[in-house]
């Protein structure tokens, strides 16, 4: 092959792909006082912890008809979970749609425990998904969207287009103004990092989903039901925009 | 029975005060809330908390709704010698918590 | 006549100044949530004895991201020996619709009168923490702190 075809074959190959938002990508927490960050970073002041220790109890107790409990068929969360929650949201077979972790909790709660879904933001629910997050703590954000596709694009118009009474979208705070005083806050990347999380403001560990729909009513949208199509959508672009981001899940938000 | 934790150094010097920590799960409900039904919602919180080492009361508190949900306390106490150290608590509807640690002087 | 208007012209401005004030505030919290005189409360506390203002350390941020959850340390200044230690640290908060918001009881085995936990604040305030020692002497320190959100009454559930 002539040298020069073979310089821009090779000059094709090493252009990194696009990347979407801000880079390099910074977790919400860098966005937080001082004393959220303090309190993130100890694993016994923060009070998500006692939900992952909840979580860790309802990973051994058997649950619904089948009697069983996750570690009958997971094992050792430590290993079986490890690098999952990285991974969401992500097209799951048996539910013929892409699903976050919570989604994916209550689909082996129902057709392999033969139990009632755990309720949307239950203590129970919360608990079983920060002790999964947990597992992925300190890796990388790492989601496939080649089985998502259309759901990754659902996400990204959502991310830009414009709603609610406000008329804002994602972009003109989490691109445009990130790192930016509005009232009393700064302004975050809007990474998906650290979820589920305490919440200062809920006093109560709550989920991704609850955080966008709380987004959702900032701009004075009407905010999506939980489980909707939409939000996990969102989730999915979000992850993807967060690539390489590592989750320090649960963490704590004001 | 209620969940919390409790840390403590992995040893002590004899005599030497020490952090005694504590995190309680509690959403210590003020009774100022309202559900999104605009209901109150009723209140209820810890408010007896103690810590017992060796058998002696070291330390013991009274919470009002002014502590924040999931009660976090440090506090310091001496050890003469090692001992099980107990930290109990109740709410104002009589519900318990209890959990133990060890501490060991060295 | 003329000063009839001057009056009237100070009152005006007096209320727009107060209306901005309010305006700057970032809650109804901060409007409808007055700091309350908390001496009656301390005197119950003392017995009628006014405490000394001093060896009492309140740490707290400057601000606080979020009433709900403001963390807080107490340090009082004092040997922790059997003739002279604290027995008991008092926490007010003068606009919390319950200003007494804890009571930590220590001993003279304690070692060190320092407690840390995590209050609730109903808005931007003074904070007091009062404590009782041995012999009967009370001492009391207090710290301002500025509350964005406040606490019992900004309360978001969504």
């Amino acid at each position: 092959m002539p040298r020069v075809l073979r310089a821009s074959f090779a000059l094709l190959f090493s252009i990194p792909a696009w990347a979407e938002g801000p880079q390099p990508p910074r977790s919400g927490v860098e966005f937080q006082s001082a004393d959220v960050r303090a309190m993130q970073a100890d694993d016994f002041a923060n009070p998500a912890t006692l939900w992952v220790e909840r979580g860790a109890g309802l990973w051994k107790s058997p649950r619904g008809e089948r009697n069983v409990s996750c570690a009958a068929c997971h094992g050792a969360a430590e290993k079986s979970m490890k690098g999952v929650a990285a991974r969401y949201p992500v097209y799951v077979e048996s539910l013929g749609r892409v699903a976050d972790v919570e989604q994916r909790i209550n689909a082996c709660v129902v057709d392999n425990q033969k139990a009632p879904a755990l309720p949307w933001e239950s203590q129970d629910l919360l608990a079983l998904s920060a002790y999964v997050a947990k597992q992925s703590r300190g890796m990388p954000v790492a989601v496939r969207i080649d089985t998502a596709a259309s759901d990754f694009e659902r996400g990204r118009r959502i991310y830009f287009e414009r709603q609610g009474q406000l008329n804002l979208a994602c972009t003109h705070c989490h691109d445009a103004s990130w790192g930016r005083t509005l009232y009393a806050e700064k302004v975050s990347q809007g990474q998906p990092v650290d979820w589920p999380a305490y919440r200062l403001e809920w006093q109560t560990v709550g989920s991704l989903e609850r955080r966008l729909r709380a987004c959702y009513f900032g701009v004075r949208a009407e905010m999506p039901p939980f489980g909707a199509r939409d939000l996990v959508a969102l989730e999915l672009y979000l992850a993807k925009r967060a690539e390489g981001l590592a989750s320090m899940a649960p963490g704590v938000r004001r | 029975m209620m969940l919390g934790k409790v840390q403590v150094p992995p040893t002590v010097k004899r005599g030497e005060a020490f952090e005694v920590r504590v995190l309680v799960q509690h959403p210590m409900e003020t009774g100022f809330r309202r559900n999104l039904d605009g209901q109150s919602i009723p209140a209820n919180i810890v408010d007896k908390l103690a810590c017992r080492l060796g058998g002696r009361e070291i330390f013991s508190a009274e919470l009002g709704t002014g502590i924040s949900a999931n009660p976090y306390i440090v506090f310091f106490t001496t050890a003469d010698a090692s001992g099980e150290l107990v930290v109990e608590w109740s709410d104002d509807r009589g519900e318990k918590g209890r959990v133990t640690t060890m501490v060991t002087v060295v | 006549m003329a000063r009839d208007f001057e009056m009237n012209r100070r009152r005006v401005l007096a209320a727009a100044g107060a209306a901005l004030a309010g305006a700057a505030l970032p809650s109804a919290a901060q409007r409808f949530q007055p700091a309350q005189d908390i001496t009656p409360l301390l005197l119950q506390v003392t017995r009628g004895a006014t405490p000394r203002e001093e060896g009492v350390e309140i740490d707290l941020p400057q601000i606080a991201e979020n009433g709900n959850s403001v963390p807080m340390r107490i340090r009082v200044a004092s040997p922790m020996s059997p003739g002279d230690y604290v027995k008991a640290i008092y926490i007010f908060a003068e606009r919390n619709p319950r200003p007494l918001v804890a009571t930590f009881h220590l001993n003279a085995q304690s070692g060190r009168a320092e407690v840390t936990t995590r209050v609730r604040l109903a808005g931007t305030q003074k904070v007091r923490a009062l404590a009782e020692l041995s012999g009967d002497r009370f001492v009391i320190g207090a710290m301002d702190v500025l509350v964005t959100a406040a606490a019992c009454l900004d309360e978001s559930l969504l």
